[in-house]
């Protein structure tokens, strides 16, 4: 059997806003092994950008345990979860996120800066990433100067480049047309085959068809899995 | 995290370009640390300089010494022709002034402002007649191959003369002028002796810039025989005056007695002279004003200084506020891309040290300029040490550490969530 890498133990996320707490996770269980596919599916606000941020150690649940390979989340400090968001985790937004002054090149060399490494091997492995997302020759230009099409392959090329076990991406293609949305998709799926653990946000289920296992929320609660 | 030189370069390459971004801000944020380090800078060049000239007129003037001089009355009778205008120190002045017992030495001299020529070639000086122990007490010194008066000279009142640096290097360029003669008003002095050259700062407030370089010693003796005791000075007319003396130069060997001493001196001589035809000059009082001025430099620049970097390092707090809410997004970014909190905390006080930092650059070459302007146009002497503008730069980096933790640190706290939902 393979190992597992993460174990969400009733995980729920309650946000205050004053006096109203608002539920947006209730009761979550979910595991996922080393190597798998995972789409989530579901309306919007139904907590699914939420959930990944948990799975991402960006977020902490209110409620329930999570364990990432088999270590306890919640006794972690600030600082070991940004360790563990810089060398294990790699991050592709629902909005891009990329840093507007920063080229092409030091965007998707960023994580590897949080590790200390050298600025002539990151730029090493951004530039090599940079062809892997077919985007070699526009390394200089800022992400305006982009479409989306290619601030998206930009953001994923960024969250490869740490070598992570985890890939976390929330509607990568959701500001694609679909032609584009493939070539991105197959990419990921690609990264999947070798070895890393994929998680995908979706509204379409052609792309969430392209998994094993997905799963739907409603209302915060996973209502669904096949 | 690993600290390596390539990694600081590049927090400081990124500051200083998300800095270049806003161009015009970055600069009017500066302008308070360079004001702050220019007044700096300045305020120590000042009061360096100042006390650097006192020390400088003390070694010429001597530490020890008591200088009497002869000045013109503001009454003195100028309108009427035939006046003759008398006044000043006189030989019964000496003898009581020499009786003084804390005194260990006086010597006099009569003086002249003359026209000195060698060949065809003249420049104005100054003819002092002096007594051979007049080096001594002046702490003068003569070149080698040359001598200062002697007795000798004294008592046979011989047409002898030593000159100042001065003298010799516009007079004799590339010539000994050992033995050569030198003409004063149709006289021939024979040269014995050339006095090592002094630096020559301007006086401040009551120490009258005269530049003895330009001096000529001859025997006082012979100095009186040549010269006579009337001055002729031609104004619009015949100016008449008589002076016996011009200057009595008095060392006193205790330097806790020379305040008293010359407070006796000034007695003395108020005493017998009606007229306020005299000055008593304390070369040592220089080292006092000196503190003075220093004093008020320091506290007026001093303030402004202060002032200008506190409120530059507010400035700087206040745009790396601005900043931190601008770019609350790209922290969330940062921070979800395995960013630490201490990552954050050293990219912004990076950028608020890049801020204050070349502020204190801008402000060390203004405060390097601005003193040369006050030598000009204050004629005062200014300094600049490298420790100063070490100094006042070591302040500016520490205006922007310290005014940029408090953004860097919120910065830092922020949720990571909180600031990626940011808009
Ligand atoms: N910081 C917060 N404070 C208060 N409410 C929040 C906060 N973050 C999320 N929510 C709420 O939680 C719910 C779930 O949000 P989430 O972003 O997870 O939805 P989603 O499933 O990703 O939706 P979409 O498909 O539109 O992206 C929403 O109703 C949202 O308003
Ligand atoms: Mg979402």
């Amino acid at each position: 059997m393979k190992k597992e890498i993460i174990n969400l133990n009733n995980i729920g996320k309650v946000y205050s806003l004053g006096q109203v707490e608002v539920s947006v996770l209730k009761g979550i269980n979910l595991s996922i092994t080393t190597g798998e596919h995972l789409s989530i599916m579901g309306p919007s606000g139904s907590g699914k950008t939420t959930m990944l941020n948990i799975l991402g150690c960006l977020d902490k649940p209110t409620e329930g345990e999570y364990l990432m390979e088999e270590k306890k989340i919640s006794t972690l400090s600030d600082e070991e979860l940004s360790e563990i968001r810089s060398r294990k985790i790699g991050f592709v937004f629902q909005t891009f996120n990329l840093i507007p002054q920063l080229t092409v090149l030091e965007n998707i060399g960023i994580p590897l800066f949080y590790q200390g490494i050298d600025e002539s091997v990151i730029q090493d492995k951004a530039l090599e990433l940079a062809k892997l997302v077919g985007l070699a020759a526009r390394i200089k230009h800022r992400p305006s100067e982009l479409s989306g099409g290619e601030r998206q392959r930009v953001a994923i090329a960024r969250a490869l480049i740490n070598q992570p076990i985890l890939i976390l991406a929330d509607e990568p293609t959701g500001n694609l047309d679909s032609e584009t949305g493939k070539e991105i998709m197959s990419l990921l799926i690609h990264l999947n085959e070798e070895g890393k653990t994929l998680v995908v946000i979706t509204h379409d289920p052609k792309i969430a068809d392209q998994s094993k296992r997905i799963i739907r929320i409603l209302d915060g609660k996973i209502i669904d899995e096949n | 995290m690993k600290i390596n030189i390539s990694h600081i370069l590049r927090i400081i390459r990124f500051g200083g370009k998300n800095l270049w971004l806003h161009k015009l801000r970055s600069f009017l944020t500066m302008l308070g640390i360079v004001f702050g380090v220019a007044s700096v800078i300045a305020m120590l060049a000042i009061g360096e300089g100042a006390s650097f000239e006192a020390r400088e007129k003390i070694k010429e003037l001597g530490s020890n010494n008591i200088i009497i001089r002869s000045v013109k009355p503001p009454d003195a009778n100028t309108a009427q022709r035939a006046m003759l205008n008398v006044y000043g120190l006189t030989s019964s002045d000496f003898r009581k002034i020499e009786s003084i017992p804390s005194i260990a030495n006086i010597v006099s001299t009569w003086e002249a402002q003359e026209e000195i020529w060698y060949l065809n070639k003249s420049t104005p000086g100054r003819i002092v007649g002096a007594t051979p122990d007049y080096a001594e007490t002046t702490n003068m010194r003569v070149e080698k191959g040359g001598r200062f008066l002697n007795e000798v000279d004294m008592d046979r009142s011989k047409s002898v003369v030593v000159v100042g640096s001065s003298i010799k290097n516009t007079l004799f360029a590339g010539v000994n002028p050992i033995g050569k003669d030198i003409k004063v008003k149709s006289n021939y002095f024979t040269v014995i002796g050339v006095v090592e050259a002094k630096i020559f700062s301007k006086g401040t407030e009551s120490f009258a810039a005269e530049d003895i370089n330009f001096d000529v010693y001859l025997p006082l003796s012979t100095a009186r025989g040549f010269f006579g005791e009337i001055i002729l000075i031609r104004n619009n007319f015949w100016d008449r005056t008589w002076v016996e003396f011009h200057r009595f130069i008095v060392r006193v060997e205790d330097s806790n007695k020379i305040v008293t001493t010359s407070a006796l001196i000034n007695k003395i001589l108020e005493s017998t002279h009606k007229k306020p035809d005299f000055e008593i000059l304390v070369p040592l009082e220089l080292l006092k004003q000196a503190e003075h001025t220093k004093k008020i430099f320091s506290i007026v620049l001093g303030s402004i200084a202060a002032i200008s970097l506190i409120v530059g390092g507010i400035g700087i707090m206040n745009i790396m506020l601005a900043t931190v809410t601008e770019r609350t997004r790209e922290i969330g970014i940062r921070r979800a891309l395995g960013a630490k909190r201490r990552d954050i905390i050293y990219q912004f006080v990076t950028e608020a040290v890049i801020l204050s930092a070349s502020g204190g650059f801008v402000g060390v070459i203004l405060g390097v300029i601005i003193p040369k302007i006050v030598s000009k146009f204050a004629g005062m002497a200014t300094i600049v040490t490298l420790w100063s503008v070490l100094l006042a730069f070591f302040i500016s980096v520490a205006v922007g550490l310290t005014f940029g933790i408090y953004p860097a640190r919120k910065a830092a706290l922020l949720d990571p969530i909180e600031a990626l939902r940011y808009e």
